[in-house]
Order: C-alpha cells, then sequence, then structure tokens
C-alpha cells in the first residue's frame, strides 16, 4: 500500500456511507454484550430489513459508547441532525426505535390508504399509529447528558464512530495516517520527539514520560529490538485496555507501528490478558488485516519500515502486567518479575532493548501525531497531559467508561459524570490504581486527578479503575479483600510480598473478625512498611497501599475494631 | 574503573560489578540466602539490602550495579532491624527442627537466625507445602524447608540447561517442581545434584547424607574425580572412613560447584561387594604352574598371596621374552590410572621387557586427534581450557555428545549459549545440546566432512578468512584452497542432506565468530571454538577429519587466542595423561618419538641403560591379529576392559584366548579379568593419590578419600613389584650399562620408589612439558602442560605465538565416506557411543546404586518410522546384527536418530555394541576402527 491509497479507501468507504440517510450504531463492547447487544443488533438489522430499508439504514456494530451499567447502548447519526444514543435497548426498544424512528412519514392519511394486511402502506400506517402512541422517552440519553458532556474524547474519539473489526472504516476516519506521514516525513528522532513535546505520561499507572522511554530505546545498541504492548489489565474494576484492544485495535497497533520506527525495532508483541477473548479475537483479526494491506509486515508504505506483530496471551497472572514478568511470560517461561536495572530499554525481551508501553499509551500516538504535539500538550495540567481513561465502578450512579482531560477533579468524576451516589447513600471513599492504589476519603473530592497529587495522597492513578464506595463500606474490609487478592497473586520470588502479604492478610482477617489487639494493628502497620520498603516489583510495594491509606484516612474503623477486638477477649 | 564507597572505604571496581560483588570482594560480608556468584542475581530474599546515600528505601545489592561516586552502607541500625524482619518472615514458613535436621551446622538460614538473634518466629506459623518427595535414589526434596531462593531452578536452567524444575502455583503456596509435580524422573532432570549443592537448607539433601551425620562430624577429602575426562575436583564428606556424600567447591579449576551424575552420586562403586580384595590365579593355570589348588569350593579362580602372585606374573613373563623375544609380550596401559602408573608400566615395558608394545585404549578414542593435530599444529590436545568456553562468541560443536560424554562442559555451553554466544551443532543424531543450539546441521552418517569442507569453501569464496593470520602462521594454504574449490555447500548438501543455506550461515557464524546477541568479552573479529570428540575421531578417515576441522580455524585464525581453538573433548579421565606419559607404541614420554635416536637415548640414560628399543610397538588393534597371528603370547592389562571397549568382540575373545598369558589388574572381574590367567586386584581412583592430566591439559592431584577393599594395591605399587621380580630373573647385563659409566645412575635406583611423588619426579625429568610440573605445585589448581621449568606458570591456551610444530600447517585431504555402507542385507547405520548415566564399559558405574537405577539395561535407539517398519514398538524386544555378531536388546523409539540410523551405547554387556563394529578398516595412520558407522539389519525378537 501506498499512502494515496488511503485516501482511494476513504473515498469509497464516504461513498458508501452517504448511500444511507441514517446509521444505528450498537455497541459491540463486551459490557454491552453481556447485557445482550448481540440480540439488540440482530434485531435491528432484522427490522431495518423487514421494513424494507436496508438501502437506506445502515445498522453496524461500534466500540464501547461509555455508560456502561445502561446497556446495550444503541446510537443513532442522521445527517443534520444530532446524534441520540438509547440506553437500555433490548430487542423490544430496538425494533421500536427502527419502526418510531425511522421509517418515513407517510403523510396525512395513512387510513385513507386502500390496502391488505401484508401491504407495505398498510403494515407503515398501523406503525405510525403505534409511534403516536407510545414513547422511547425513557431510553434517550439526550447529548446534554452529563455522564457524556463532561468528557473529552481523544483516544476514544473513534469508539461509536467505526466498526472495530474493518480495517476501511478506521482508514476512512484518518487511521493509518499518521503512519503513513511518520513513514514519509518524519524521521524517528522527529517522532520521538513530537512525543517528547506531546508531554504523553505512560498509561499503564507509574506514568513514566513516554518519550524519555522510546529516546531510551531508540539510544540503545543494538540491531535487534521489540517494542510490547502491554494488554494484561489485571486491576479489579478495570477494562480500559480490554476496550481499546476491542473497540480500536488498529489504533493500538498503528501506535506500536510508529513506536517501533521511532525506536528502531522490527517485531511487536500485544500481551492481552487471557481472560479477553474478544479483545484476542479482534486484534487477531485486524493484525490479519493489516498484513493483507500491507500495514504491518514487510517494507510499509513503499518505505524501508518493516514490523510484524504478534499476540501472546497471557495465563490469569496478575504479575504479567509487571514489565519483566511479562517479558519473561512472552518469552515462554513463568511470568516473574526480575530486578531492574537492567531496565527493558536495554535488556529486554531475550536481551534485546525493547519499548514496552500499555496498549492505552499506544492508543494516544496516532491522535497526538494527528493533532499535533501542541494540541496535546494543550489538555490536561502542567505535569499530566492529554486526557485519561477512567473505568467507573462501585456505589455510583452512572458506572462504565470515560476520558476526560487531566486535573479534573475527583468530585467532578464522581458527581458530574457519575451522577453522584445512588439509593441516598453518602459518598465514603474512592479506591483508584486498583490493588496498588489507595482510598481517597471524601475531605479530598476536590484534589484533581493527575499522576502527582494522587500520589501525594497515598493513592496513585494506575491503570485508571476507579471503585467508588459509599457509607456502607467497612474500610478495613475493603483493605483485607485486596490484600487478599494480592497475597493471591504474589509470585512468589520475593519474601517480603510472598509471605509479608499473607501475614498481613491473616492480621487483616483477624482484624476484620473482630479478633484482633491493638498489638495486631501495630504489627500490620510495620510488616506494611516493610513489604513496602523491600519488595522487589511493584506489585509488592504497592500492595499495602490499600491497607496504608486506609489505615491513614480511616483508622478509626480500625481502632474501633482492634478495641471490640481487645474487648472479646477481655475475660467476662 | 569505578570508585564508590562502601562503609566509608573507597572502592575501586570493573564496570558492571555489582555491589554486593564489590562488598564480598573487599571482605564486607553482607548477607544473603538467594544469591550465588555464578547465576544471574534473583533479589528474591531481600538480605542483601543496602542503604545507597540519596535514595529513599534500601536496595538489594545483588542487582545493583556499582556507579562512580556511589556511597554504600551495608551495615546500620534500620538495615539490621529490616534484615531481622525478613528472616523472621522466612522463619513463619521454615520448621526450626535444627536440632535433628542433617543439614544443622550446614544451613544459611539457621546461621542467619543466629547472627541476628532469632529464635523463633513472632508472625503465625504457617507452612507452605509440607510435601516430602523421595521418588529417586540420588536426592530428596523435602518442601517444608524450602524457603524459595530458587536458586535450584536457576542453576538447573542456567547452568545446567535442563530446566526440570521451576517455580509453580502462585502467592503463599508457590513452590519449585517439576512439570505437574511429577516425579524427577518424568522431568528432564539430569541427575546432577546441581540444585543441591547450591541449596542453602535441608530442602534438597542428597539421600547418601539423610540420617547420617552433621557438618562438624564430618571430615572432608578433595580429589579428582576418576570418571570422563573434564577433571571435575570435587570434596567428599566421610564419617568412620565411610563418604557420606560428595560435592563440588567453588575453587574447582574446571567445574566449580557443578559435577555430573556420575560425579557426585557416582561413588558407591568404591565399596561394591564384588571388588576383587586378593589376587587371583586361574585354577587350571595355577595347577599347571605348581600352585596349591584347593579342591573344594570357589569358581575358575583360585586366591592367592600377593608374593605367589607377583612372582607368577614376572617367571611367565620373563619366560615369554626368554622364549619368544620382547617382542612377543605387550602391555595396555591405563587411561584411568595416574601419570604415574601409567609412566611406570610403560617404563617396564621399554626398559625392563624391551619392547614398545605398550598401547592403551587412546587408540579407539583420539588416535586421530594425536595424528591430526600433531600434522596441524604440532600439537594433539585440547588447545584451550575448558573455561574458556564460557567467554566464546560462537560454539561449533560436531561429534560431541556434549551433554552426556562430557556433562560438565556442557554446563560451560550452556552457560556461553545463556549469555549470547552462538551454538553451532553438526551431528547426525539429535543430542540434548541442540536444545540450545542457533543452528543444527543433521548430516548423513559419514558424510559430515562433506559439510565442513563446504564451510571453508564458503569462507574462502566470501572473504570470510583471515589473510594476515595465514600469511603470517600457516602453510600450505594454497594446496588447501584448491583441495576445496571444487566442494560447494549445493555439492555439500546434496551429499550430506542438509541445506546449502544452512552450510552458508554456518560458514559465517563460525568464521566472524557471531553471537546470537550480547557483547563480545574481545575486541575484533568474535572469538569461535570447536569441540568435538569421537564422532570425528572413531572413523576410518579420522586422522583427514581432524585435519579438516584443523583447516577451519587455521583459515579464519580462529586458534591461539583465548575461547577459540580445536578442542578433541577426551574421554576418560586420565587417557590424556596415559599418553602424555608415554602409553603408546611410538612414542616416549611427552611425546618423543622412540625412532629419534636422541631423544631415546636421553631418557635410557635417565633410566640408567644405553638405549632403549626403536622400533615402535604394537597398537591395540593391531595386537590382537598378532595373538592370532602367534607373534605376540602375553599380555598385561591394566585396568582396561578390551572385552567390551574394542570393536568386534568375538574377535577380540578369539584372541585373548589364545593367550599363553592373559594378566589383568583391575578393580572389578571385568569381561576381560574373566579370561585372565592371572588377576591382580588394584585400588579405586578413590583410594590412590599421585597426578591426572584432564582434556585441558591440567595435571592435577589425587588425594585418597578411601582405604583400598582387603589386599588391594595402588596400580604403581604392583607394576613396580613384577618389575623388580622380572629384572631379579633376567639377565640383563647386555643391555644395562654399569653403574660406574653411568652418571645419573649413581642417584637413580629402580623400582624402588615410596611414593608417586617421587614418580612423579623422574616422569618430570625425562618428560619435557611436565619438568616444571612437581606434586609440590598442584596443591591449588593445578598446572597446564607445557610446564618446561619449576616456575613456570603452565600453559591454558596453545599455539598463541607460534605453533609448537612453527607453521600451522593446512592440508588438502580427500573426500572420504564410511568404509561400510547399508545394504539390502543390512540396511541400517549402527552408531555407537555413551549415555549420561554410564561410563565406558560400566564397570564402575553399573555397580553404582543410583546410577544403575536410572538406566538398569541398555537399549537400541530407533527412529519411530523405522520401527514401524520392523514392527516393533517402544521397550520391544530386538536383534542387532551386524557381519561380526549379534545383539539382543530393548529398542527405544526416538526422534533423536534420523530413520535408517540406530544407535547402541557400548556400556552393556549383555547387549555389547562392539560385537557389531569392526575392526578391518582403520585410519591408516591413527589405526583407530571406525565405530561411528556399521551397516546393521535390525529385526523384532
Amino acid at each position: 500500500m501506498q499512502p494515496s491509497d488511503l485516501q482511494t479507501i476513504t473515498h469509497k468507504e464516504q461513498t458508501q456511507r452517504q448511500k444511507h440517510r441514517a446509521r444505528l450504531l450498537c455497541c459491540g463492547s463486551t459490557a454491552c454484550l453481556s447485557s445482550g447487544a448481540a440480540e439488540t443488533r440482530d434485531t435491528l438489522a432484522r427490522t431495518v430489513k423487514l421494513h424494507q430499508l436496508g438501502h437506506e439504514v445502515q445498522v453496524m456494530t461500534t466500540g464501547c459508547l461509555g455508560l456502561c451499567s445502561r446497556g446495550p447502548l444503541v446510537k443513532l447519526q442522521e445527517p443534520g441532525q444530532p446524534e441520540v444514543t438509547y440506553a437500555g435497548v433490548t430487542a423490544d426498544v430496538a425494533r421500536r426505535i427502527v419502526e418510531e424512528q425511522l421509517i418515513p412519514d407517510l403523510g396525512p392519511s395513512p387510513e385513507a390508504a386502500d390496502a391488505g394486511p401484508h401491504d407495505l402502506p398498510h403494515l407503515r400506517a398501523s406503525v405510525h399509529k403505534a409511534r403516536a402512541a407510545r414513547s422511547l422517552h425513557g431510553h434517550v440519553l439526550p447529548a446534554e447528558h452529563p455522564f457524556f458532556a463532561r468528557q473529552l474524547k481523544v483516544v476514544l474519539a473513534l469508539n461509536g464512530q467505526i466498526d472495530p473489526e474493518r480495517l476501511e472504516d478506521y482508514i476512512a476516519h484518518g487511521g493509518y495516517g499518521a503512519l503513513a506521514r511518520a513513514l514519509t516525513t518524519m524521521t524517528p528522532d522527529g517522532v520521538v520527539e513530537a512525543i517528547t513535546l506531546s508531554g504523553l505520561r505512560g498509561r499503564g499507572g507509574a506514568g513514566f514520560p513516554t518519550g524519555v522511554k522510546w529516546k531510551s530505546v531508540r539510544g540503545a545498541p543494538g540491531n535487534r529490538k521489540y517494542v510490547i504492548a502491554n494488554g494484561d489489565e489485571g486491576d479489579p474494576g478495570a477494562y480500559m485496555d480490554r476496550t481499546m484492544m476491542e473497540d480500536l485495535p488498529h489504533q493500538v497497533l498503528e501506535g506500536m507501528a510508529l513506536a517501533a520506527y521511532a525506536v528502531g525495532a522490527q517485531s511487536g508483541y500485544v500481551y492481552v490478558r487471557g481472560e479477553y477473548p474478544l479483545a484476542v479475537k479482534r486484534l487477531e483479526k485486524s493484525i490479519r488485516a493489516a498484513y493483507r494491506q500491507g500495514l504491518l509486515g514487510r517494507q510499509i508504505f513503499g518505505t524501508d519500515f518493516s514490523f510484524d506483530v504478534d499476540i501472546r496471551i497471557g495465563a490469569g497472572a496478575f504479575v504479567c502486567g509487571e514489565e519483566t514478568a511479562l517479558m519473561a511470560s512472552v518469552e515462554g517461561r513463568r511470568g516473574m518479575p526480575r530486578m531492574r536495572p537492567p531496565y527493558p530499554a536495554q535488556s529486554g525481551l531475550w536481551g534485546r532493548p525493547t519499548l514496552i508501553n500499555n496498549v492505552e499509551t499506544f492508543a494516544n500516538i496516532a491522535p497526538i501525531l494527528n493533532r499535533g504535539p501542541e494540541w496535546y500538550a494543550g489538555i490536561g495540567t502542567e505535569k499530566s497531559k492529554g486526557t485519561k481513561i477512567f473505568a467507573l465502578a462501585g456505589k455510583l450512579t452512572n458506572t462504565g467508561l470515560i476520558e476526560v482531560p487531566m486535573g479534573l477533579t475527583l468530585r467532578e468524576i464522581v458527581f458530574d459524570i457519575g451522577g453522584g451516589i445512588p439509593n441516598g447513600r453518602r459518598f465514603k471513599a474512592v479506591q483508584t490504581g486498583g490493588p496498588s492504589g489507595g482510598c481517597i476519603p471524601a475531605e479530598h473530592l476536590d484534589v484533581p486527578v493527575d499522576y502527582d497529587s494522587l500520589r501525594a495522597l497515598g493513592a496513585i492513578m494506575g491503570s485508571g479503575g476507579m471503585i467508588i464506595m459509599d457509607e456502607d463500606s467497612s474500610m478495613p474490609d475493603v483493605a483485607r479483600f485486596f490484600m487478599e487478592f494480592c497475597a493471591d497473586e504474589s509470585c512468589g520470588k520475593c519474601v517480603p510480598c510472598r509471605v509479608g502479604t499473607t501475614q498481613m492478610h491473616r492480621l487483616l482477617q483477624k482484624i476484620v473478625a473482630g479478633q484482633g489487639g491493638p498489638a495486631d494493628l501495630a504489627k500490620l502497620e510495620r510488616l506494611g512498611d516493610l513489604v513496602r520498603r523491600s519488595s522487589l516489583c511493584a506489585l509488592g510495594q504497592s500492595a499495602p497501599n490499600p491497607v496504608l491509606s486506609t489505615l491513614k484516612y480511616f483508622r478509626h474503623e480500625y481502632d474501633a475494631l482492634v478495641a471490640s477486638g481487645a474487648a472479646a477477649k477481655e475475660p467476662a | 574503573m569505578i570508585t564508590l564507597t562502601i562503609d566509608g572505604r573507597a572502592i575501586t571496581v570493573k564496570p558492571g560489578t555489582t555491589v554486593l560483588e564489590a562488598a564480598l570482594a573487599h571482605g564486607v560480608d553482607v548477607p544473603r540466602l538467594c544469591y550465588h556468584p555464578d547465576l544471574k542475581p534473583s533479589g528474591g530474599c531481600r538480605l542483601c539490602s543496602v542503604e545507597i546515600k540519596g535514595r529513599p528505601n534500601p536496595v538489594a545489592s545483588c542487582g545493583l550495579a556499582c556507579e562512580p561516586g556511589m556511597e554504600v552502607t551495608t551495615q546500620s541500625a534500620p538495615l539490621t532491624a529490616l534484615r531481622r524482619d525478613l528472616i523472621d518472615l522466612f522463619l513463619s514458613d521454615h520448621p526450626l527442627r535444627c536440632v535433628s535436621c542433617d543439614k544443622a551446622g550446614a544451613c544459611d538460614l539457621q546461621q542467619y537466625a543466629y547472627q541476628y538473634g532469632l529464635t523463633e518466629t513472632s508472625y503465625d506459623f504457617h507452612l507452605s507445602r509440607t510435601l516430602y518427595q523421595d521418588d529417586n535414589p540420588f536426592f530428596i526434596r523435602d518442601h517444608q524447608y524450602c524457603i524459595l531462593c530458587g536458586k535450584c531452578a536457576r542453576v538447573c536452567d542456567e547452568v545446567v540447561g535442563v530446566n526440570a524444575i521451576e517455580y509453580v502455583g502462585r502467592g503463599f503456596e508457590s513452590h519449585v517442581a517439576t512439570p505437574f509435580d511429577g516425579p524427577m524422573i518424568n522431568s528432564s532432570c539430569v541427575f546432577c545434584g546441581s540444585c543441591v549443592q547450591v541449596c542453602p537448607t535441608a530442602a534438597l539433601l542428597p539421600v547418601s547424607r539423610l540420617r547420617q551425620g552433621r557438618e562438624w562430624e564430618l571430615r572432608h577429602v578433595r580429589t579428582v574425580c576418576g570418571y570422563c575426562g573434564v577433571g571435575c575436583k570435587l570434596e567428599y564428606a566421610l564419617k568412620g572412613g565411610k563418604i557420606i556424600y560428595a560435592q563440588g567447591y567453588p575453587e574447582a579449576p574446571v567445574n566449580g560447584e557443578y559435577l555430573c551424575t556420575k560425579g557426585r552420586f557416582g561413588w558407591d562403586f568404591a565399596t561394591h561387594s564384588d571388588r576383587l580384595t586378593r589376587p587371583l590365579v586361574r585354577r587350571d593355570f595355577a595347577a599347571a604352574h605348581g600352585l596349591t589348588v584347593p579342591t573344594n569350593g570357589g569358581g575358575d579362580f583360585v586366591p592367592v598371596p600377593w608374593d605367589t602372585a607377583l612372582d607368577l606374573v614376572a617367571e611367565q613373563l620373563a619366560q615369554t621374552v626368554h622364549a619368544h623375544g620382547a617382542e612377543a609380550v605387550a602391555g595396555l596401559a591405563s587411561a584411568r590410572c595416574t601419570n604415574e602408573e601409567n609412566y611406570l608400566f610403560q617404563k617396564f615395558f621399554r626398559a625392563t621387557l624391551g619392547t614398545n608394545n605398550v598401547d592403551h585404549c587412546a587408540r579407539l578414542c583420539h588416535a586421530s586427534s594425536v595424528t591430526g593435530l600433531g600434522i596441524a599444529f604440532g600439537s594433539g590436545a585440547m588447545t584451550n581450557p575448558i573455561q574458556d568456553v564460557r567467554h566464546a562468541d560462537c560454539l561449533f560443536i560436531t561429534g560431541s555428545n556434549t551433554a552426556e560424554s562430557h556433562p560438565v562442559i556442557s554446563y560451560e555451553v550452556v552457560r556461553a549459549v545463556k549469555s549470547g554466544a552462538n551454538l553451532l551443532i553438526v551431528d547426525p543424531r539429535r543430542i540434548p545440546l541442540v536444545d540450545h543450539a542457533t543452528l543444527w546441521l543433521q548430516p548423513k552418517p559419514g558424510t559430515d566432512q562433506w559439510v565442513f569442507m563446504a564451510m571453508a569453501h564458503v569462507i574462502v569464496q566470501e572473504g570470510l578468512l583471515d589473510q594476515a593470520f595465514i600469511d603470517a602462521r600457516t602453510e600450505g594454504y594454497d594446496a588447501f584452497r584448491e583441495s576445496v574449490a571444487a566442494v560447494t555447500p549445493e555439492a555439500a548438501a546434496l551429499q550430506a542432506g542438509v541445506k546449502a543455506e544452512d552450510i552458508v550461515r554456518a560458514a559465517r557464524m563460525y568464521a566472524l565468530g557471531q553471537r546470537a546477541f550480547g557483547q563480545s568479552v574481545y575486541e575484533g573479529r568474535g572469538h569461535a571454538a570447536i569441540l568435538y570428540a569421537m564422532g570425528i575421531t572413531q572413523r576410518r578417515n579420522g586422522t583427514d577429519l581432524v585435519l579438516t576441522l584443523a583447516n577451519l580455524a587455521l583459515l579464519t585464525g580462529q586458534v591461539g587466542k583465548p575461547s577459540t581453538g580445536i578442542n578433541p573433548l577426551r574421554g576418560q579421565s586420565n587417557v590424556q595423561g596415559a599418553c602424555d606419559v608415554g602409553g603408546l607404541p611410538d612414542v616416549l614420554p611427552g611425546y618423543q618419538k622412540v625412532t629419534d635416536a636422541a631423544k631415546r637415548q636421553a631418557v635410557a640414560a635417565r633410566w640408567g641403560l644405553a638405549d632403549l628399543p626403536a622400533k615402535p610397538g604394537l597398537t591395540v588393534t593391531e595386537m590382537m591379529p598378532a595373538i592370532l597371528d602367534g607373534r605376540l603370547h602375553a599380555l598385561y592389562v591394566m585396568g582396561e576392559n578390551p572385552m567390551l571397549s574394542d570393536p568386534n568382540l568375538e574377535h577380540v575373545e578369539h584372541a585373548l584366548k589364545a593367550l599363553d598369558l592373559l594378566v589383568v589388574q583391575d578393580i572389578f572381574l571385568s569381561e576381560t579379568a574373566q579370561l585372565a590367567h592371572v588377576v591382580l586386584p588394584a585400588a579405586a581412583w578413590l583410594e590412590k593419590d599421585g597426578t591426572k592430566t584432564n582434556t585441558e591439559r591440567r595435571v592435577q592431584l589425587l588425594q585418597p578419600v578411601l582405604a583400598a577393599p582387603g589386599e588391594a594395591k595402588p596400580d604403581w605399587w604392583v607394576v613396580q613389584e613384577i618389575a623388580r621380580r622380572v629384572e631379579a630373573r633376567r639377565d640383563r647385563s647386555a643391555r644395562r650399562t654399569t653403574d660406574d659409566e653411568s652418571p645419573s645412575a649413581s642417584v637413580h635406583r629402580p623400582w624402588s620408589f615410596t611414593t608417586t611423588a617421587q614418580i612423579a619426579d623422574e616422569l618430570a625429568d625425562v618428560t619435557p612439558s611436565y619438568r616444571g610440573i612437581r606434586q609440590a605445585r598442584l596443591h591449588g589448581a593445578g598446572l597446564c602442560w607445557p610446564c618446561p621449568t619449576d616456575d613456570h606458570p603452565g600453559t591454558p591456551i596453545l599455539h598463541t605465538e607460534k605453533f609448537t610444530r612453527g607453521l600451522g600447517h593446512f592440508s588438502a585431504v580427500p573426500l572420504q565416506g564410511p568404509v561400510e555402507l547399508p545394504d539390502a542385507e543390512y540396511p541400517f547405520i549402527l552408531s555407537t557411543g555413551r549415555v549420561l548415566y554410564q561410563y565406558h564399559t560400566g564397570t564402575m558405574t553399573r555397580r553404582s546404586g543410583p546410577l544403575s537405577w536410572r538406566t538398569p539395561e541398555g537399549w537400541v535407539e530407533l527412529n519411530r518410522q523405522d520401527a514401524e517398519r520392523v514392527g516393533v514398538e517402544d521397550g520391544g524386544a530386538v536383534i542387532v546384527r551386524s557381519r561380526r555378531g549379534v545383539v539382543h536388546t530393548a529398542a527405544r523409539l526416538t526422534e533423536h536418530v534420523p530413520p535408517g540410523v540406530v544407535f547402541l551405547a557400548f556400556h552393556w554387556s549383555e547387549a555389547p555394541a562392539n560385537r557389531l563394529t569392526q575392526d578391518t578398516a582403520l585410519d591408516p595412520l591413527a589405526k583407530i576402527p571406525e565405530f561411528k558407522v556399521s551397516a546393521v539389519q535390525v529385526e523384532r525378537a
């Protein structure tokens, strides 16, 4: 493929689209599929066909529309009209959307038509009658709904626009344009420079400046280098990466190809969590399509740049999200972290310099190059640029996937976008960053969400999971839950993590059960500090965070449990 | 160099040194449980954490590279508290049964608990795993003691390269296990016990050690392993004169802490009840020579006192020489006896009996190396030391099943590959090291010469040669170039059945010393080394094949530098030494030709004689026909077993039975000893002192570990006693100069040695390359010959400035295939060799409990496709026939041999491979038979 071929495909796609007067986009991501989106889509298609609207109304699958708690979601696009998103689109609702919104007005007097029961005008007439009687009002999510209005879609901009499984659709929306331009007009150093200028930081959680990492891989000696996309998303409740891989697989692949060009790599791997079969399927399909079109493989866009991508599927170990463990797993060994340095940039996969970024980080690359690093750097805060995708879960009215500019406050996220706490309960805490993160109490709700502010509170941005807890949650029990998770997921290599987290979990169990005394609490704190300071990798180093942060902000809950525990032990 | 501060001391180290290495090297002790200097740092125990100025948290020093100006603190109150807390955690998952633990006194965790003052854990005590696995007779796995330091799994991966064990499971229940937690024997385990060696606790223990005593009760003796030619040094732990266990030790010059299964676990043969403890004389022979023969009981042999046996042997030898001449007696020296013993043995034949008829089984293994490398370089031994392998950029292994025949050298290969070296293997069998190879070429048996010559062709064609080296250091290049001009990769590919492009790749890889990854430790062209063994030498054109390999090294300048060279891996513990000290029919000690009058007479003078026989004697392969021809009447065999090791055994048996006198000196009643007239009980290597020379020419000192059983005596004592008695019987006046005429004779009292050190001194006097090698100098790492003076440091690398012969000699050699090709009647090619758990003719290993448990009996390897045609299943009985003999054994179906090729090891007396091999087509120079290619038929039994 030559760069000009992108225009040809785009033109063809647009021509095709202009034939339709309306498009129905049915969310096809895992969350909506689990609430029946497959049937919704089938019903939409069947109903369109039944009414012989196939040539004017297009029904297609698209990526996650965000408000997962209200799925299945369907979006209606008509030229010149504002788009409308429908929530809770069951099969019945789907039929009604077609019948009530898309069948053209039949004129003033449908009853006058002289037609038999199987006659189309007759059918339409009956529909027209029904339309007046019922309303879809309860299912319509207006564009000004705060869940949508406060978001800024940069990375997810194409979600809800394109079919994840069609490469041509991605191309028609500018896809692979950044790669074409970079390969034909930019030097690798220029690409690194642009990413550096954009201020992008790693979206996997640690927030390391992406440009700095790319530069160091680029500068590492060696003629064989690798690029790895980390899609081993393991935090409970988080699914940002899954969405990227399921819904915008080509955007991830394009980002990887750009990275490979920038750092001088020839091969890449997408490491996908084993629990994400749909992501694997769509990535496989996308990689095949990209190879067919010459967007992967040898001499891409007729240049000297060649790049191969393969998928590696994880086997359920949380620790494989840690980059050195992930690389061991890609090499076919047990996924266990090793000490750094050497960092992957110097000695990664099979001892070669390796660039490893989160899939969300890669998904940021094409938008940055398309709209310019300066534009990107204009979004967000001074030190945290751009947007971030979060998965909202827990005791919240609107749960789902959102993309917001860095620096929005927690309050805006929880109460505006999230719609606050349901059932009249009070907000208690938000847990960010999964098992490695911390719990932030109500008094810090006005903290801007960026890497550094969250860290200052003892939490972390993490990959973007946010779990909201209301007044009914016991914070020691929340800490116990995360500690159990970490203890189970320890790789067993270093003693503070393998034995330390297990002992911490035992102490928490005792305390939560009301059987612990003040000495247990003191031991828990001391051990938490030991595990944090002396563990080998980030899993162990951050495992005590839920405990330490809840001890910091909710100590009274522990004290109460310990007091009752001590009382229980008193002889009667 | 980098300078940093550790505990206030300025310390300068090489870049890349870790803080822990720097500290330990400068006497700063940092606690550590998972660190091992040979393994990649793990960072699991965290005990070695230190404070680095400017960093908020302690850092594990094992994985931290030194940086200039770094300020390191290894001891502080917070660090002590941290370490104490960590040990506390370890103890919460480790039973404190030290009072009855076999490892008490040698347990690292116990040591640190003591050091940090912990008597018990402050946490809930909870064992993550209590499994006890005793599924093999080598070692047990007691998981309750495991602290998951991971050293066992790392050594298995990084050094041994078999990955039999690895962490499995997650979280607290993580543990080290075989695949699916099955018995060790179902894993890829090679039972080398390296895991046991590095285990810091009682989680892995040798079975032999259980309940046998604790560290402080044990005495340790270090000696040289008596099995293969690697020459590992090892340390035996003894209690009450009994071996409790064996282990390597870090200062062992060749092997460090690592051993193979035979070395670590195969020492129990020494106390086997089959050991010979008294001299024996064949019943009819005793009767015929007037000895009192008890009429009741006993078998074919009657035990006699030493004096009787020695007198009988001396008398018979003297009579034979008297009756038939000196050429009618011959001796087989031993590749398993010491230098001193072999020296005395050949001296006995040359000086006392007056014949050069002395040879040994080196004839059957590396005779072609001695001839070939002699022609090319002037010295027929490994050019480079074993530890050079580790730093090579490219290793080229051909005709050597290194992992089974020289396991500890294969560990070095694995270590090189793991650090980025390319491994190129040319072998018809899929040997275990193929798992680590970058490129494996599988030529049809007997066609490898095509591959080597085509590689040379490519190197010449592509200009990958080292012209400066060729110009300055070699001769004969033009004729050689002509000889490979027609051998294109395509032509070779057709003959050998390998891909032409692979030959090209191999040529480039070797010539340029290409690495797979990582940085070379050498400047300029990468360093590539060739390792080979019997797949090359045991051929009817073995000398030519060795020359072909030598040509490759000369062409590319891959010789005379570290990590290069041509390295014949020698098979037995002292086969190098037995050759060095003159256990060959054509040379005196130090490869001085018997035909060279000046050298011969110099040796004669030192021995108090005017001259020595000048006619080269018979080789092993010539002795058997000579017996049947009636030229040879008496044979004295010291520690060899030709009845299993020589080709065409029926012929050998026929010959040995035709002898007037067969004397066998051995530790067991071997297949050969069973045919003897007189059997003399010898001490085993575990019971001896003296020196041995390993495959890299390193002369090392033995120490007696055990007392010899019964009346068994060291071989040197026996040889000397016989020699003394023969001399007393024979009229030597014609050959011996008088004391007055010989200046050296005044200091020389023949056959009166009382220690091996005295023999070693005389050996050094007559052997130029050993002249500086005295036993007193060998207590450390030993010395590599040539070592010409008492203050010479030895010569680990040969030919650095110039070749031993001056210029390296290119040889234009003809292409030749094997003698016996498969045909309709004998459609398979038989290849012979060794298996890991057995050694040579199995006299020792088959009497070792653990080793014989692992491989109790022999088998023939058969490709699955062939098995289908033969109609045999895995383990099924088969009959293998050649034109010379028949063997009954079991079939093992495998993909390791290609269709049309079968493999049978030569260890098995009940299924002796050498009944099938041929002894007629010998290499014209080396006189080595073609063990590696015989035509056979295979049928279901």
